[in-house]
């Protein structure tokens, strides 16, 4: 094997000839970025020099939205964050509420919310290492794959009736048991998955071209990474072993073994295999709480905030009340002020929420992993070519819906 | 442990900065800090710095209007990770000069943190690199989560919300 060449080019002298940076946009809607990014990139030859993102595009004004609506009513909003794990987002904004009007969740609809949450990690996982592959030239995987993403929007769809914007789950638990077919198709899934994924990793993870195409491409130190606040799979990737699920745990994950995946590098090759394995830990999760799945109530006892059963509306005249009462939103809510956090797809998801006791929130917040580590987007390309740039962008899973809020 | 944390972080501040700690109190428990703002950017710095308390990791960085819409507030979380310990620093200041020092200085990744603070609040960080609207377009002359700007036309009457809150 003969070494990599140093691609960095020669410099001219100054006298003789005079520089010249070529401008290029990358985006706004370019097929390769997955998304409605725009990258200004000033290019020597095929070389990145610098690169300047522009976002702001799928703005859609959600933190003043929240102002005004419900607090049942921003579970929607949440959904269309990081579109790739909906779930996960609805989870966290009806345990930040919960946290607020201190409601205790019976164990049984924790395990259940860890089973949904571990799914939608899968599928998050799923799109971004498929992506890599396809980025690189590798469609196979991602069409081989991706049928499994299906199967677990298959899922959501039975317990919740939405595959992409789930909405799914309430506020205090789930509205009721969970059918014996989901529980079919999710047994289903945890036993065929497996396969699935070792096939798609067979074909990428020890692949001599893709090893040569990612290893080195796009790294970001741990240090760097802790500077501009990264989390998730890509802080991990850097060889930092923080995980929300671990430092503090929700919604039972303290009752779970698994193991955080960390990388050494940081670079696109290191992503890539932290999300393989995280994929395999998620699957190990899902097994014990199908295993160890407690009996109970699937959700608290909170009739404030729990819309009762509709036989009981249409019959009972407390139950009606209750009912008009949660629909229109006048129930009272302690004022005060929450931070709660989850580990979403693609880093720690936060809800930063102020009541003043009024029906909606008098601030809202949300930390977007994706908003805060796309940042260094242009520190990590800087002197690489432009065809490493495109995959540095697909490993770090940067999804519009959360940069943009 | 929050209330050790508070305990031990509020001593340490107050010892450091006398009177800039305008209250310490455990919310839903979750050490807060109110500072003066003229010290905001010196308290963080320690925060950050101090070998012991090592809140090295910034979390999030945010702002907020008061309810009186007479206040700005920037709120910055930080975290240590190696002993898992959590703050939020909060700091208040007039809308009619809202300036406080950047703290990209401290931490790269505040930058597009502050760039949208700005762009929502108004909030001028002073020495910050690039302060400039981020999401919203540039033309725009408004700092739309501001209390005044309400989100539905104030013309239009088929959308009455006079029976219900606000």
């Amino acid at each position: 094997m003969s070494k990599k060449e140093n691609t960095t080019p020669s410099t001219p002298p100054s006298d003789t000839m005079e520089k010249e940076y070529t401008t290029l946009n990358l985006g706004p809607t370019h097929p390769a970025t997955h998304g409605i990014f725009q990258n200004v990139l000033t290019m020597d030859g095929e070389i990145i020099h610098n690169a300047v993102p522009t976002l702001g595009y799928i703005h859609r004004a959600f933190e003043k939205l929240a102002e005004r609506r419900p607090y049942a009513q921003i579970t929607p909003i949440t959904d269309r964050l990081n579109y790739c794990s909906s779930p996960i987002n609805n989870m966290g904004w009806h345990m930040t509420v919960e946290k607020l009007i201190k409601a205790e969740v019976p164990k049984r609809a924790e395990y259940h919310r860890v089973i949904i949450m571990e799914l939608s990690r899968i599928a998050d996982h799923i799109i971004c290492n498929t992506i890599i592959g396809q980025d690189t030239g590798a469609t196979t995987g991602f069409l081989y794959l991706f049928q499994w993403r299906e199967h677990i929007y298959d899922i959501f769809e039975s317990i919740c009736g939405a595959r992409l914007t789930t909405n799914i789950c309430r506020i205090g638990g789930f509205d009721k048991e969970w059918s014996q077919k989901t529980w079919d198709m999710i047994n289903n899934f945890v036993r065929d998955f497996p396969k699935g994924l070792e096939e798609f990793n067979g074909l990428l993870e020890r692949n001599r071209i893709f090893m040569d195409r990612t290893i080195n491409c796009g790294p970001i130190s741990a240090e760097m990474a802790l500077e501009y606040s990264f989390t998730g799979p890509n802080l991990r990737a850097a060889g930092v072993d923080y995980d929300v699920r671990v430092a503090t745990p929700y919604s039972s994950y303290e009752d779970f073994e698994f193991q955080i995946p960390v990388g050494t590098q940081g670079d696109t090759y290191d992503r890539f295999t932290v999300r393989q394995e995280e994929m395999r830990q998620s699957l190990h999760i899902i097994r014990q709480a199908i295993k160890n799945m407690p009996s109970g109530k699937m959700h608290a006892d909170i009739p404030d905030f729990f819309l009762p059963p509709k036989d009981q509306v249409y019959n009972n005249m407390e139950a009606l009340i209750y009912h008009f009462k949660i629909v229109m939103g006048e129930t009272d809510i302690p004022a005060g002020e929450i931070y709660h956090c989850v580990e979403g797809g693609n880093g720690e998801l936060g809800f930063y929420l102020i009541s003043d006791g009024g029906r909606t929130p008098f601030r809202l917040h949300f930390r977007r992993p994706c908003f805060i580590y796309y940042q260094a987007y242009p520190e990590m390309i800087k002197g690489a070519m432009l065809s490493d740039a495109i995959i540095t962008m697909s490993s770090m899973n940067v999804i519009a819906g959360e940069l943009d809020a | 442990m929050s209330q050790e944390i508070l305990d031990k972080v509020n001593a340490q501040v107050s010892a450091k900065f006398p009177g800039a700690v305008l209250s310490a109190e455990l919310l839903y428990n979750f050490p807060v800090f109110t500072v003066d703002h003229n010290d905001a950017h010196e308290i963080v710095s320690f925060l950050k710095n101090d070998p012991e308390l090592n809140f090295h990791f910034l979390t999030d960085l945010t702002g907020m209007q008061t309810a009186d819409e007479k206040h700005l507030g920037v709120i910055y979380h930080l975290h240590n990770l190696p002993k898992n310990m959590r703050v939020r620093v909060k700091t208040f200041f007039s809308m009619d000069k809202p300036e406080i020092p950047t703290v990209t200085d401290l931490w790269p990744g505040a930058n597009w943190m502050e760039r949208e603070t700005f762009d929502f609040y108004g909030v001028k960080f002073k020495g910050h690199p690039n302060l400039k609207r981020i999401l919203n377009v540039d033309e725009m002359d408004i700092f739309p989560l501001r209390k005044e700007y309400p989100l539905e036309d104030q013309t239009r009457d088929d959308k009455s919300d006079k029976m219900f809150g606000r």
